[in-house]
């Protein structure tokens, strides 16, 4: 019995091993400087890249960051410092509640408040949408940061006549920074392939656009139209665009990783 | 550590200083306690925006949403059912494979594992969480569906002679409900995994150690000490795979085939609640459609929903105990 599961260790392990195998040997012979610094070619040209939609995808993080961040710490602040208050209790629920939540309905109520009343797509909503899936994540892990920070430091800074506020951004915030920098890193990893909540928020983008209003293109969703489209070009380019994808997404989880685990020992998700 | 700025602390003004803070602290309590009501104010948008969108279709076409199978857009027939059985059956398909492989892993690694093996085993079964749903759905696409009907599909239907029960029967095409169980169960593994690593290391050692003292094999501690004493802990850890895999979306799109048909064999094609608000959302003709499509919405909400909130209550109880 022990054997099975080393056997369900090896199970388990295989499928990342497969993909990432694959993306490899079927994305790195398509891939060459021209992916990312040329727009997408019409049908039946080959070549071309993904430059807008690379760009399209740094933009989006870029909004969802300034939305998911800011909020999710100062909620994690928030839950640290009052922790046995009903409403930590709601919040921490409900923040479980929004992390749950499948993203396609994350990305249908994003139309219905943002596309719906302008009547366009927008690169605003698909950030917006994004973003609110950041908060709970960044939310929880911030808290878990802070309270690792130990009670005698927040004590030491009051009893010094720091006020309680300074105590907190100054002291408190300050030494848990590398870990609440590494769930921050972990909520980016994680919406950086989102694709369910643009498909009609952004929407994607054949040209170049860095505009808030107009749609734009990402990563995720043009490996999406690629893969499911009928040429062999746009197979090709969408494995190219998957290995770029995962690549961004593993360094980043790596990144991750590491900060944490030379900072608190253990590492965290 | 931060060292205080010693001028400040001595400065006359220090007492002006301090009556400030209290104006300070309310600001900062004030702020924090804003961005903490933004999570639940969220929840509750989202709720309205989807509820309030629906009610068009609610009110027209009632429970037939959910308990017909028609869905003609121009006759203004939705009848999701045919979705909401291919959700239901995925994500058991899925919950099937997934359940054995990860407990299997989160006792490999909380019990038996070498300790030089733990980080990285743990880190690459975490990674299968990082990889964005697109990617394996074009991995389902280009490997999966390709291998499924040519090696696995005639091997289990010929092979192993399980085509005689209804649910290996029927032609191979690859697309099927299959396909997305297994792309599911890939992406389910890790949060089923990492909540039952996590509940099987907090048991208490002296469990182990007092069963161990009775003469039980370590397999036996695990089986008849561990496992039962974790057990809701774990259930907690299937569930909350479970509400990824009913919501799950690309990765579903992509390999399921998108019939909108009941059939009891997996090697058939299917449809899911996800997947048909996916395809069918931006091209939504009129408002009774769009209306539908948010009925469809709501229904995978509302289970998202009760399946999660169980799941954390079931966690919770277990590392409450701990806490105790």
């Amino acid at each position: 019995m022990i054997g099975l599961t080393y056997l369900a260790a090896i199970l388990a392990t295989l499928p990342l091993v497969l993909i990432l195998v694959h993306l490899i040997a079927k994305g790195a012979s398509s891939l060459s400087l021209a992916f990312f610094t040329h727009m997408p070619r019409p049908v039946g040209e080959s070549g071309g890249g993904m430059a807008n939609a690379i760009v399209g995808t740094l933009i989006l993080i870029g909004v969802a960051s300034l939305i998911g961040l800011p909020i999710g710490i100062g909620a994690g602040l928030h839950l640290a410092e009052k922790r046995t208050t009903p409403l930590a209790y709601t919040v921490r629920f409900l923040s479980d509640v929004l992390n749950g939540l499948p993203s396609i309905v994350i990305g249908i109520s994003a139309w219905e408040f943002l596309v719906r009343p302008v009547g366009h797509f927008s690169a605003l909503a698909g950030g917006v949408a994004l973003g609110t899936m950041m908060v709970p994540l960044v939310t929880r892990t911030t808290e878990e940061m802070l309270l690792v920070v130990p009670t005698s430091l927040r004590e030491a800074a009051l009893a010094l006549g720091y006020p309680k506020w300074r105590t907190s951004i100054a002291v408190v915030l300050r030494t848990a920074l590398a870990g609440i920098a590494t769930g921050a890193l972990v909520a980016v990893a994680r919406i950086a392939g989102e694709t369910a909540p643009l498909l009609f928020t952004a929407i994607g983008n054949q040209f170049w656009s860095t505009s808030l209003r107009e749609p734009i293109a990402a990563l995720p969703l043009q490996i999406f139209a690629y893969a499911t489209g009928p040429y062999d070009e746009w197979h090709r380019l969408a494995w190219a665009g998957a290995l770029v994808l995962i690549t961004i997404i593993l360094i980043i989880s790596i990144a991750a990783r590491f900060a944490t685990r030379s900072r608190f020992g253990a590492p965290v998700d | 550590m931060t060292s205080l700025p010693l001028d400040w602390l001595q400065s006359d003004r220090r007492r002006l200083r301090v009556d400030q803070s209290a104006i300070g602290d309310r600001v900062y309590e004030f702020l924090t306690a804003l961005c903490a009501l933004v999570v639940p104010a969220l929840v509750v948008a989202i709720a309205v925006a989807i509820f309030a969108a629906a009610w068009p279709a609610f009110a027209r076409l009632g429970l037939s949403i959910v308990t017909t199978s028609d869905w003609d857009v121009r006759g203004g027939h939705f009848g999701a059912a045919p979705a909401l059985f291919g959700t239901l059956v995925s994500s058991a398909v899925a919950l099937i494979i997934a359940t054995p492989l990860a407990i299997g892993v989160a006792i490999f690694l909380s019990e038996f594992s070498p300790s030089w093996l733990r980080q990285p085993v743990g880190f690459l079964v975490d990674l299968l969480a990082a990889i964005p749903s697109v990617v394996y759905g074009l991995w389902g696409i280009f490997v999966l569906i390709p291998m499924l009907r040519q090696q696995v599909m005639p091997f289990l239907r010929d092979g192993l002679h399980l085509g005689a029960t209804p649910f290996f029967s029927g032609p191979a095409y690859g697309p099927s409900m299959l396909a997305a169980g297994l792309i599911l169960a890939v992406m389910a593994l890790p949060y089923i995994s990492a909540v039952s690593r996590e509940v099987l290391m907090a048991v208490p050692r002296s469990q182990r150690e007092a069963a161990l003292a009775l003469g039980a094999t370590r397999w036996e501690t695990i089986r008849d000490a561990v496992v039962p004493y974790a057990k809701s802990g774990i259930i907690g850890g299937i569930m909350l795979g479970l509400g990824r895999a009913l919501g799950e979306t690309m990765a579903v799109t992509m390999v399921i085939g998108n019939r909108p048909e009941i059939s009891a064999s997996l090697f058939a094609p299917g449809y899911t609640m996800a997947s048909l608000i996916a395809n069918e959302f931006s091209e939504a003709t009129n408002d009774l459609h769009v209306s539908a499509l948010m009925a469809v919405g709501a229904v995978l909400f509302v289970i998202t929903l009760i399946v999660n909130a169980v799941a954390r209550w079931l966690v919770w109880r277990v590392s409450r105990v701990r806490a105790r």
